[in-house]
């Protein structure tokens, strides 16, 4: 929540911009400590906080060649819409599943209570999706193996 | 204190000045451009839409007496405003700044004969009107900022000014323009104070960005509210920095009340006063709600009410929710809701303060119980 408290902060760098503090990078006194919170190696969330910006980023947990797959084309299928998602950016911090990026011009729009409620309920939901389908894919190749092999077996 | 008046504004409100008799109100809805209402029995209504910025308007600020309005953007510009009753304008005097970034506030001091801007390009300038030249001038207050200013204040002698910004630091500066200011009284602050001395500079204790800054009204002690979410006291005779920590989110807006007390407010979206006590400074109300017909949905939220300390802990662990942010979440539609970007004084009556937040509302505070 703290990380959410963001003001507008025009460059301080070249006249008339205005830019996210934390993707730009260029004023080291407006950027925040980063802050991981972690579980375990494979479950990670980074919090990279500034003046105007918040950038958290999300480790989903893979635990196998699947969850490595159906998580890549998850976030991939997200990222790919990320226009339509406001506070998602469109590549991943390096190291990192899926990064959202909130600045002040999304906390000036939106509550910021509601935004963290969001970005918490996606990360449970996301380990939630990826394990459910992990498991319909299982079924699913199960029936297939099975009606291909009761051919097999026929013959 | 209790909210007196509120009106909402279909826009988020970045800053707001209310005229000497509160029948004006200039604010900014988030653009280029000022709104300027007139106000008959709470009704709002606009009467003016100033346009001169090209980016948007940071800071606005109503001079009482002389009924000016100044205002400056991120453009790098500050116009000044004079209402024209014959044509029935404003008409804006742009002002020759000379700095080359983001300008980010702008007050009158109280004699409204100067004004200081804060800007990103680690300098504040104090400007006059150059009888001269008819125009108004500036002169810059560099060293030693070392970052952008966020926050300026005047001392009540409209010599020293106080300027916070994110190089952790509130400084306090002499803002003496000769051939526009009297020689001012010795005050604690020191005795010969020629432009741009530094006066003071002081750091709350853990360090962290000063969102506003603010002299007491005697102007001898000065108080800053800083990203570490502490209010800090600084006593100029002692050279001695007092940090209050806060377990609220950080403050982006302060008052030195007449009457001694602080009132505070950012992030929280209520804002909330400080008293000195024999203890010290201490956080004493936050603002109570009028809320009549609250809590009408308090169904829903089991733990406000009910509050056992496993649900409370529960909340606090999964949804870094303390017992306060939920209780907010049924707050009526009256209140605000969203962060508090400035708290302005009243002119004529030091018992009133008004706020403007980002969910668009205008609230007239009373500091009565």
């Amino acid at each position: 929540m703290a990380a959410m408290c963001l003001d507008n902060f025009a460059s301080q760098i070249s006249e008339k911009h205005n830019v996210p503090e934390i993707e730009a990078y260029t004023t080291p006194e407006v950027i925040l400590n980063p802050l991981i919170i972690s579980r375990n190696e494979n479950e990670q969330v980074l919090i990279e906080s500034s003046i105007n910006s918040v950038r958290v980023s999300i480790k989903i947990k893979q635990a196998d060649d699947i969850e490595r797959i159906l998580c890549h084309k998850f976030t991939r299928f997200l990222m790919m819409r990320a226009e339509n998602f406001v506070i998602l950016r469109r590549v991943p911090v390096k190291g990192y599943d899926i990064s959202f990026l909130v600045t002040n011009f999304q906390t000036e729009s939106m509550y910021k209570d509601k935004l963290v409620d969001f970005i918490i309920q996606f990360m449970e939901d996301v380990d939630k999706e990826i394990s459910e389908m992990k498991l319909s894919l299982n079924a699913r190749a199960r029936i297939v193996a099975e009606s291909y092999l009761n051919q097999v077996c026929i013959i | 204190m209790t909210s007196l008046s509120q009106y909402q504004f279909p826009f988020c409100i970045t800053t707001h000045a209310f005229n000497k008799d509160k029948s004006k109100l200039a604010l900014c809805p988030n653009s280029n451009s000022i709104h300027v209402y007139n106000i008959i029995d709470d009704k709002y209504t606009l009467e003016h839409t100033l346009q001169g910025h090209d980016l948007l308007v940071t800071s606005l600020d109503w001079a009482p007496e002389t009924n000016r309005i100044v205002s400056c953007s991120q453009d790098k510009n500050a116009y000044v405003w004079n209402f024209d009753t014959i044509q029935n304008l404003w008409k804006p005097t742009l002002v020759h700044l000379r700095i080359n970034r983001a300008a980010t506030q702008v007050r009158w001091s109280s004699n409204e004969q100067k004004f200081a801007v804060a800007s990103g390009s680690r300098s504040v300038a104090v400007c006059y009107f150059g009888k001269d030249s008819d125009w108004w001038v500036s002169k810059h207050i560099k060293k030693p900022i070392a970052s952008t200013i966020l926050s300026i204040c005047w001392h009540p002698n409209n010599v020293l000014l106080a300027c916070g910004g994110t190089d952790m630091k509130a400084r306090v500066f002499s803002g003496f323009i000769k051939g526009v200011d009297e020689k001012p009284a010795p005050s604690v602050w020191g005795e010969r104070l020629p432009f741009g001395t530094l006066c003071g500079e002081y750091q709350s204790e853990y360090g962290g960005w000063v969102h506003s800054v603010s002299f007491s009204p005697d102007g001898n002690t000065l108080a800053f509210a800083s990203h570490d979410s502490t209010l800090s006291i600084a006593d100029p005779t002692q050279n001695f920095v007092t940090s209050i920590k806060t377990q609220q989110l950080p403050y982006k807006s302060m008052l030195w009340i007449p009457d001694g007390r602080i009132v505070v407010s950012g992030y929280n979206d209520l804002p909330g006063s400080y008293t000195y006590t024999q203890d010290g400074w201490a956080f004493t109300e936050n603002t109570k709600k009028v809320s009549a017909g609250r809590s009408s949905v308090s169904g829903s939220s089991p733990i406000g009410t009910k509050s056992s300390a496993f649900n409370m802990f529960r909340n606090m662990d999964s949804r870094m929710a303390t017992q306060r942010n939920l209780e907010e979440d049924d707050i009526p539609t009256e209140e605000v809701n969203g962060t508090i970007a400035e708290l302005k004084n009243m002119a004529y009556d030091s018992s009133r303060f008004t706020s403007c937040s980002f969910d668009g509302k205008i609230t007239i505070w009373s500091l009565a119980a």
